[in-house]
């Protein structure tokens, strides 16, 4: 194998510094899934480098429990969205202030 | 040594992170996040996981995004393509994003990690399903009750009552 440990994860902290960027300047609802999700995404790439390279088969258990619980969450916050935006018509979390004390 | 295919990766990866948070349509937001589902799914087949790379497109390039592009297409046409955001804040965003990149790039280039190279067999995906079905089976069963009562919830969440005028709130 030609590439090291270290190059996979140089790109995973990439995706996580956008991600978390993504989340704190980004207020439409939609956007912060994106952004989530590339987090996600970098801490799987993560999982399954270090796994490569230990090596041992655990990491990819793992990664594919996460992988199944991201598709739970997208399927919930997805339903969310519609639902806020039917009450709000917007997606705007600026807007979303019903919770607000 | 990084070699063409992982460098190619590696921006296609970055690349539509990125322009999946600053496209100005969201439409072509979600297509660029596939961009980036894909990449990840590459980078998995480069670390010998074709197991983990299937189930990546499967679930996150085949079904997340797609019902992402379809809640977009569900938003009103002038939400799609509107870029509301505080200018001091997408600063600060910026500088929290280079802070954090080399504080764990520096981090990581002081630790031991960067002579880590590997010459074993990859892990086979036999051993990924006996793990599965002996030591994870709990868990196994626990996830299959998640996602089963998640999709549930989302459908629940997510249905129009018939009949009932939406409700609309003003403030």
């Amino acid at each position: 194998m030609s590439n090291e440990l270290i190059d996979f994860l140089i790109v995973s902290i990439a995706l996580l510094a956008i991600g978390i960027y993504g989340v704190s300047v980004k207020r439409n609802f939609i956007r912060m899934l994106f952004a989530i999700e590339i987090i996600i995404n970098a801490a799987n790439l993560n999982l399954v480098a270090f796994a490569r390279f230990i090596p041992n088969s655990e990491g990819q258990t793992l990664a594919l429990f996460s992988i199944a619980v991201a598709a739970a969450e997208v399927a919930v916050g997805l339903a969310l969205i519609i639902v806020a935006y039917r009450m709000y018509k917007n997606i705007d979390v600026a807007d979303f202030r019903s919770l607000k004390g | 040594m990084v070699d063409a295919l992982f460098l190619g990766f590696a921006v296609l990866t970055i690349v539509s992170a990125i322009a999946a948070l600053e496209m100005r349509s969201l439409i072509y937001g979600s297509i660029a996040l596939m961009g980036t589902l894909g990449g990840i799914a590459g980078f998995f087949i480069l670390l010998d996981s074709p197991f983990v790379a299937l189930f990546q497109i499967a679930v996150y390039v085949g079904s997340i995004a797609v019902l992402i592009l379809f809640t977009v297409m569900l938003v009103k046409r002038e939400l799609i393509f509107k870029m509301k955001e505080d200018r001091k804040r997408r600063y600060a965003g910026i500088g929290l994003m280079l802070i954090m990149m080399v504080a764990l790039g520096s981090l990581l280039f002081s630790s031991g990690l960067p002579s880590i190279t590997t010459d074993e067999p990859p892990v086979d995906y036999k051993e990924i399903g006996k793990d599965f079905l002996t030591y994870y089976w709990p868990a196994l069963i626990v996830m299959g009750l998640v996602l089963a009562g998640s999709i549930t919830g989302a459908i629940a969440l997510a249905r129009r009552v018939d009949g009932v005028e939406d409700e609309q709130r003003t403030d």
